[in-house]
């Protein structure tokens, strides 16, 4: 392969003997604790949303959600079993049927921008809920999470009165009642990208959300008791596994839409053999970040940094593999060493944190045990120094380098903040590489050369490619994996083909 | 003792400031009765010069807004507009049009301009492409706005079909500037009151009233605009397409003398926002 | 070498290697998410004072506005615990009475812009002479313009050469290279113009941004393009160049984000007024208001400061 222009490293003027010239990232100036003080207002107990109302669920049981921060109980979510499954498809049809189901596109639209306004307008106490809800940085759920959720209804709405232009050459039409199951990664988000394109194309849902992270989900449901939003037309039900199961398995469900694990996503692919019903699998991934020598390295560094700690790793799409060109692969690892040492772990709710919590104890446990197996397995681990809170989950960026594509840590999926490093020598060896896995969600390339981006972009088998950044969204953009990452696609106009039929 | 109200003077809004006609110059406008209502600024063919250097100067910031923040925009201004639908009303009223008629002709108007936020980060998924060329190139079609458009509104509906020529052109990143109804100017003098508490920026609209005869010659000819929409009549569509000539503008008129149902779902399209767009095709190799 | 030479453009842009445009303001843009809070902000705030050159460069200075210039310098303000300025910074013509008025025995250094500031557009002989006229008269530091006319031609070993010969006529005087960022256009131009710079440089020298003369100045952008730079050169050969970021930085707020930069960027070694300096004037007083903001919780009015600019 024609590699790029080859590195002509100066001659170093270093005199021989002399210590190697070193960064000092000390205490000279620390930063003072800055916590977010916004009222998150919170309920000490959330119930399901049915038809229009919280209403408890038949069981009577709730169960606790943590802040993983501190492991210190927020609230108790109600705990749905299959009645109340039940009821929120009678709601919903009833909706489908009656009210949401008969309005022209038009108006759908201005239901719909009305969530994406209120939700703007509560944007910061909505931040600071998902942020003591999940654990993710409080820069992250105010600069990211929330704006981009709102973006996603604002997006959709517009939609719903030009569906004429989804489908070349046919009409479209909604499906019905969806039941649809999203992840604890980014769960007021994830709800916007599924319940958005949904409302824009006429169907009604019924929603679950992760079992560690139903707070946002549910202060949403006050959005749209504020927005007039139909009654039935979203109807959220909270549990656990069983609770999902109930929604992806209900017989009024046209489809189901699932994002989470692809174990998971086997077990209701299976569940629904004997169904027509439609699905979208929104699953996991081991994306390749590839690197190569005339890359902008700091850069790339810095994409490689967003695209392995963003959100604790907890990301499908992550950029968990690092292929990097050898030419260069010592500068990139001594640079991402040297960026990794001014990341700040700790109190998701301050200001200046780079890395927040684990979302959850189970969580932490998988991270630990998969990091043990690359340690076994001979990979060289790097670790910052750095203080993690005595209370809470937490796990400290790592790196581990001299991997191979045989280790564990270079084939599970971790789902957290665990980077491995594998190098290449030519193009084909890195699409190679890149493409030896079961996953294909995403992939990153960084080069100087735009014929080459193109041409990765060819070769990779990914849903989503990104060169020269990393971990982008957007609502026009479609997202959505090859392979065993599932299908269907979320955002743009591909996504809203996922939630009609055409007539 | 009664009150004397006191009356506004119309000014229009050019640069994102209002203004008088640089002439000096008013004409009287009466209200349906028959009495005097208002002196409207008489804008000349300087008014035109000054109001293309404000829309060229706001253009390139303007077209550089993401998407996303231009559809923004647009929703705000409708919000704006249904916020502030009595005085909208009212100016509606001074032209004789009945309360229901006005309630209606408002209504509208917001709808069309919510119809075209939500185009503002879709229309290029719709109408650009990437092209299968047969060589190892990676070959895409995009849009641009064109730049400045000129644009001469109808008698009827005043403020609907005004909004109606103004939005598809703002919605893609042009910039506008608009000869209001001649008969009719209020209801343009009162939007230009809104579109300054909106957050769209100072000249990306820009709403001159006065007289056709007077604007249209220059309209024609000056060769900064590169589009012109709206209504005209045969004697005008003329000059305007002679003008056009020597410039190469994209002249898109409907006809007088044939009546617009600018109520019609017909009366907005996406095709009406690509009448000012420009395409861009770009060629790249694929390769190692 | 006379004319332009594109295998030496060429070969130092292959060895310094692309910058990307969005991700480095992607980068800059998470500076300014910091949130600096009680001790780290007085800290911030002093450290920028101490780091300030305060700064007048007008057609229009007279002896006696460069006295009152320095006498703020020396004492910006009544609290004896708030430091000093780094240094005055003013035309060759000034730094005599600069000199008068500051004294020999004090801390606050004398710098001078020469070179035929800010165009540079004056013979080599002149501009040398200005040079060494300006450290004749007291001149402790001497800000420089390059070429970027030659620069933007290609003439990259021209540029390094007259950086060479203003550094030899600065004798003892420590030398601060203005890139002119604005001019230059591009981050990759900046970062090899830094590096042109870097590799004729005497540790403790700087590299600086801008002249302030011209419509864009220090940004979050060229100022990381340029730390990373100096680090890049720091650890390949042990010599630490100084920084200084000048014109455009107005307010407190500003000042800590650039701060933030040096300290996640270069480390601590950077936090200091010998590695790290401002180029301001109006910068000084909003420091101030800041930290008297902090120490008595009330807002202050501008003019509670010697020196203020505004009136209203």
């Amino acid at each position: 392969m024609p590699t790029s222009a080859s590195k002509t490293k100066r001659p170093t003027k270093r005199a021989a003997g002399r210590p190697r010239p070193e960064l000092i990232f000390g205490d000279l100036w620390e930063y003072d604790p800055a916590p977010e003080t916004a009222d998150p207002k919170l309920q000490p107990r959330y119930d399901l949303f049915i038809g229009g109302r919280f209403v408890a669920p038949a069981s009577a049981k709730y169960f606790d959600s943590l802040n993983p921060a501190n492991e210190t109980k927020l609230a108790e979510i109600a705990q749905a079993n299959a009645v109340d499954v039940d009821a929120a498809y009678a709601a919903a049809k009833q909706a489908f049927d009656t009210t949401w189901g008969k309005l022209p596109g038009k108006e759908r639209a201005k239901y719909i921008y009305r969530i994406a306004r209120l939700l703007q307008d509560r944007a910061r106490e909505f931040a600071v809920a998902e942020t003591m809800d999940g654990g993710k940085p409080i820069k992250e759920s105010r600069d990211f999470d929330v704006p981009m959720a709102a973006a996603h209804f604002f997006y959709h709405a517009g939609w719903a009165d030009k569906l004429d232009y989804v489908a070349p050459g046919r009409k479209v039409a909604p499906l019905g009642v969806v039941g649809q199951v999203i992840p604890w990664n980014f769960p007021l988000l994830m709800m916007a990208w599924k319940l958005a394109p949904a409302l824009a194309m006429g169907n009604t849902i019924v929603i679950k959300p992760a079992e560690t992270t139903s707070i946002t989900a549910l202060k949403l449901a006050e959005i749209f008791q504020d927005a007039g939003l139909p009654p039935g037309t979203v109807n959220i039900v909270t549990g656990f596994g069983d609770t999902g199961a109930a929604v992806m398995n209900h017989p009024t469900a046209a489809k189901v839409a699932f994002t989470g694990s692809t174990e998971v996503g086997k077990i209701i692919m299976r569940s629904l053999a004997g169904t027509d019903k439609k699905m979208t699998m929104e699953l996991g991934g081991k994306a390749a970040n590839i690197v190569f020598d005339d890359a902008p390295l700091d850069q790339a560094v810095e994409g490689i940094v967003n695209g392995i700690f963003f959100n604790q790793g907890h990301v499908c799409c992550a950029g968990s593999r690092l292929l990097v060109q050898e030419t260069v692969a010592a500068e990139v690892l001594a640079k991402l060493k040297q960026r990794i040492r001014t990341l700040r772990v700790g109190d998701p709710l301050d200001k200046n944190t780079d890395i927040g919590a684990i979302n959850s104890k189970a969580q932490l446990a998988t991270i630990t045990r998969l990091v043990a197996a690359g340690v076994k397995e001979g990979a060289k681990m790097f670790q910052p120094a750095c203080k993690l809170p005595a209370k809470g989950y937490y796990f400290p960026p790592t790196v581990f380098s001299g991997v191979s594509m045989s280790h564990r840590i270079a084939r599970e999926e971790i789902f957290g903040p665990v980077l491995s490093v594998l190098t290449f020598r030519t193009l084909d060896e890195a699409v190679e590489k890149a493409n030896n896995t079961a996953y294909g969600l995403s992939a990153g390339v960084w080069t100087e050369k735009g014929s080459r981006i193109l041409k990765m972009s060819t070769e990779l088998k990914a849903g989503v490619v990104w060169a020269n950044t990393y971990n982008k969204f957007d609502p026009t953009s479609p997202f959505g994996g090859y392979k065993e990452s599932g299908f269907g696609r979320e955002g743009g106009r591909q996504g809203l083909l996922d939630y009609c039929k055409l007539t | 003792m009664t009150r004397l109200p006191i009356t506004k003077t119309p000014k229009v809004y050019v640069g994102g400031a209002f203004i008088r006609s640089e002439s000096g110059r008013t004409f009287p406008l009466k209200d349906a009765a028959g009495n005097f209502f208002a002196n409207i600024p008489q804008c000349t063919r300087k008014d035109l010069r000054n109001a293309v250097a404000a829309a060229a100067k706001a253009g390139p910031g303007w077209a550089k807004r993401t998407a996303y923040n231009r559809g923004q925009i647009l929703y705000r201004l409708g919000e704006m507009l249904e916020a502030r639908k009595a005085d909208l009303a009212d100016a509606l009223a001074v032209g004789g049009a009945s309360k229901s008629a006005a309630v209606k002709e408002i209504t509208a108007t917001v709808d069309r301009l919510i119809y075209y936020a939500g185009w503002a980060d879709k229309y290029e998924q719709v109408l650009g492409n990437v092209n299968p060329v047969a060589s190892p190139h990676f070959n895409f079609t995009v849009t641009e706005p064109m730049g400045i458009v000129g644009l001469l509104a109808p008698d009827e509906a005043p403020l609907l079909a005004l909004v109606s020529l103004l939005a598809p052109a703002i919605t893609s990143g042009n910039t506008v500037v608009a000869l209001a109804s001649s008969a009719q100017p209020y209801p343009a003098i009162v939007l230009g009151e809104m579109l300054a508490t909106s957050d769209l920026p100072g000249g990306v609209v820009n709403l001159l009233t006065g007289f056709r005869k007077e604007i249209v010659p220059t309209l024609a000819t000056h060769t900064h605009l590169r589009a012109i929409v709206g209504v005209a009549n045969a004697t005008e569509r003329k000059t305007l397409k002679l003008g056009a000539a020597d410039s190469v503008k994209r002249v898109k008129l409907h006809q007088t003398e044939e009546s617009v149902d600018w109520f019609a779902d017909k009366a907005q399209s996406l095709y009406d926002l690509r009448e000012t767009l420009e395409f861009k095709t770009t060629w790249h190799p694929i390769g190692a | 070498m006379k004319a332009g030479s594109p295998v030496a453009c060429r070969r130092l842009l292959n060895e310094i290697g692309p910058v990307d445009q969005i991700g480095i303001e992607e980068r800059v843009a998470k500076y300014t998410t910091r949130s600096i809070k009680k001790g780290a902000k007085v800290w911030g705030l002093k450290t920028a004072v101490s780091m300030v050159d305060l700064t007048t460069l007008e057609g229009k200075d007279t002896p006696d506005k460069v006295a009152s210039l320095c006498q703020k310098a020396l004492q910006p303000h009544d609290d004896p615990a708030i430091p000093q300025v780094a240094a005055v910074c003013v035309y060759p013509s000034m730094v005599k009475p600069a000199r008068r008025a500051l004294g020999k025995a004090t801390a606050v250094r004398i710098a001078s812009v020469a070179t035929a500031f800010p165009s540079g557009q004056a013979p080599l002989r002149t501009r040398l002479a200005e040079v060494k006229a300006a450290v004749a008269d007291g001149a402790d530091e001497i800000d420089m313009v390059i070429n970027r006319g030659a620069f933007l031609a290609g003439e990259f070993q021209r540029v390094q050469d007259e950086i060479v010969a203003v550094r030899a006529a600065c004798g003892g005087a420590t030398l601060k290279v203005i890139l002119e960022v604005s001019e230059l256009e591009t981050y990759d131009n900046i970062r090899a113009a830094s590096f042109l710079a870097m590799r004729v440089l005497r540790p403790g020298d700087f590299i600086k941004t801008s002249t302030g003369k011209t419509s864009l100045n220090a940004t979050l952008g060229n100022n990381q393009v340029m730390l990373e730079a100096i680090r890049d050169f720091y650890l390949d050969t042990g010599t630490a160049i100084a920084m200084k970021p000048a014109g455009g930085i107005r307010t407190a707020k500003q000042a800590l984000q650039f701060l933030i930069a040096v300290k996640e960027t270069l480390g601590d070694a950077w936090l200091n007024n010998t590695r790290y300096r401002f180029g301001a004037s109006s910068l000084l007083n909003d420091l101030l208001r800041q930290l008297e903001k902090e120490k008595t919780g009330a807002y202050q009015a501008p003019y509670y400061f010697s020196e203020a600019a505004e009136s209203y």
